[in-house]
């Protein structure tokens, strides 16, 4: 056991963002289930984040509920944003959100008597113990899961595959897709809560264009076939960073090296690749 | 003062505008955003930094040869990465991460090679002088920021719009398959359009590491923002939408600056993007496809 502390007081920091990275992958991957390219997530983070840190600095509010709170004020702030974006189609939505998420930036950076501007919020009391992380994952894969099984997950599917067919066959297109992204945003504010509540320290530069971009790369590079795309991916882009410490300054272009080839090889993702080898196994047929 | 803060966004929204037309025309062509665009910017500051400091490269040879060493570069991007991508039918935002990877290590590369730190160019190259006009100062980089960049853009427009070359490339951009059918060598003008892109792009560096004489190994990445902005407020793919897009940026940004505080800069910018995409999501001068079942 006491090896097992050992290497938990080393890499238990590692672990849990690889928890958070999880979410964050989960979240996005949501949205493009769903037909959406969205890059707010960073943003929904951070609102998440701030939200969850100014609960517990200002009015020392339970843990539990500071999570809920960084979970609802994301999702509201998605309704808002949703209500004109979401009509927006392809690389047009991608970009309306990336505006979105710089304007969440700048107005964080510029309420300084409240969020502190541009040097962030320090002290946050590390409240996130391993196992919020490890129930906030298994309860989003579950929900998800179990979202994908049902009717609303199918929508989704039929929404990603052609809109316009979509809505010939009844589904509200507007209300489902709307839902997606609420709901990713939440997912996506409770992972910048508990992130908070681990980091010590939140700023503004941490949730920008990067961010959004880096749990993108999460997301494909695992693979958007499945639930277990972008746990991989969120994974390998978390431990590779680390893995990479030998190479020490050539790490991360090692590490950019690396997901050239995954993507260049493995172009729908990792997890295709899994599904798609034992289909041919069992079918005995090959094709390019 | 107004006429001196309208030189200074002339000279920043030409910049921008430079770096927004490759980013468009590979848009337009290629159908990719290409999120390496912004560390080809930076190749082109560096590889005109290395000459002039290791060679004593005169300036203008200098502007030249970061044109050709980022196309190249650009070029070697398509042929290496995007065109594998397109030969496995990648979905669609497989070259974005590629690109994404690409930019990684090339900043990277950059930062390997010649350190983190801001690095300048050295006293007696930048073109000195200052042209006072009725008290406006337009100093030499500006005055060929401006008419090195108006020169290109011009360029530009009579090789996409007058030329044998041009048609080819637009038939590509209306579609790639139907262009091909026809007899267009369609993976040769990807490539040249790589090339292109990404030599204004290299230019865009040099000409925002002379104007500022500060490189570092992320300069690409503001620029990279604020050129995507340029693009989605002018319209995805359109050339003359890029050109005034990067323009209007550079004086949204310089007079933000000025008259609102220097915190707003961005706000303005990327607050401008997401009211045009609300209002006229299609920019400017982008024309909306839609979709016939």
């Amino acid at each position: 056991m006491n090896g097992f502390e050992n290497f938990w007081d080393i890499y238990g920091n590692l672990a849990l963002s690889i928890g958070t990275n999880a979410l964050l992958a989960l979240s996005i991957w949501l949205t493009l289930v769903c037909g959406m390219f969205t890059l707010a997530n960073a943003a929904f983070m951070g609102i998440g984040a701030y939200t969850a840190a100014l609960l517990t600095l200002n009015y020392a509010a339970p843990f539990p509920l500071t999570l809920m709170a960084g979970m609802l004020v994301p999702a509201a702030v998605a309704l808002i944003i949703g209500l004109p974006t979401i009509r927006l189609s392809g690389v047009y939505l991608a970009m309306a959100t990336l505006g979105f998420g710089e304007v969440v930036r700048v107005a964080i950076i510029n309420t300084e008597s409240l969020t502190g501007g541009a040097l962030g919020l320090n002290g946050i009391p590390p409240l996130t113990q391993w196992w919020h992380v490890l129930l906030s994952v298994m309860g989003v894969t579950a929900l998800l899961w179990r979202l994908g099984k049902s009717k609303t997950g199918r929508a989704f599917n039929a929404i990603r595959s052609d809109e316009t067919a979509a809505s010939l066959m009844g589904i509200n297109v507007r209300a489902n897709k709307m839902a997606a992204f609420m709901l990713a945003a939440a997912i996506a504010g409770l992972a910048g809560a508990l992130n908070a509540h681990l980091t010590f320290f939140i700023s503004p530069d941490e949730y920008g264009f990067n961010r959004s971009v880096e749990i993108l790369t999460m997301t494909i590079l695992g693979g958007i076939g499945g639930l277990p795309g972008p746990l991989l991916g969120s994974t390998i882009m978390t431990l590779l960073p680390e893995l990479l410490r030998g190479f020490s300054d050539f790490r991360l272009i090692v590490n950019g090296l690396l997901l050239l080839l995954i993507i260049l090889f493995l172009p729908q993702g990792i997890w295709h690749l899994a599904r798609w080898s034992t289909w041919s196994r069992k079918r005995g047929k090959v094709h390019a | 003062m107004l006429a001196q803060q309208f030189v200074n966004a002339l000279s920043l929204g030409c910049v921008y505008a430079l770096f927004a037309l490759g980013f468009t025309l590979v848009f337009g062509v290629l159908g990719i955003i290409n999120l390496a665009h912004g560390a080809l910017f930076a190749v082109g500051a560096y590889v005109a930094l290395s000459f002039i400091t290791g060679l004593g490269t005169p300036l203008c040879i200098a502007l030249i040869l970061s044109f050709v060493v980022a196309g190249v570069c650009g070029a070697l991007i398509d042929r290496l990465v995007l065109k594998p991508l397109r030969q496995r039918n990648a979905p669609h935002l497989a070259p974005m991460i590629a690109t994404i990877s690409v930019g990684i290590v090339l900043n990277n590369g950059i930062q390997g090679f010649y350190g983190p730190n801001n690095l300048r160019f050295p006293p007696g190259v930048l073109p000195e002088g200052t042209l006072i006009i009725r008290g406006i100062h337009l100093t030499a980089i500006e005055l060929t920021i401006v008419f090195l960049s108006f020169f290109l853009m011009a360029v530009l427009i009579m090789i996409v719009h007058r030329t044998q070359f041009g048609r080819t490339l637009r038939a590509i951009a209306e579609s790639p398959k139907t262009a091909w059918l026809l007899g267009i060598n369609v993976e040769q003008m990807f490539l040249i359009t790589s090339f292109l892109a990404a030599g204004l792009s290299g230019v865009a560096g040099l000409l925002i590491g002379l104007y500022s004489n500060a490189l570092y190994p992320l300069m690409g990445e503001p620029v990279l923002h604020k050129g995507i902005a340029a693009v989605i407020l002018g319209g995805m793919g359109d050339i003359r939408g890029a050109m005034l897009g990067g323009l209007f940026l550079g004086f949204a940004e310089v007079l933000s600056v000025a008259y609102v505080g220097s915190t707003m800069r961005d706000a303005v910018a990327f607050g401008l993007l997401f009211l045009i995409l609300l209002m006229h999501p299609q920019g400017v001068f982008g024309k909306v496809v839609q979709r016939k079942a």
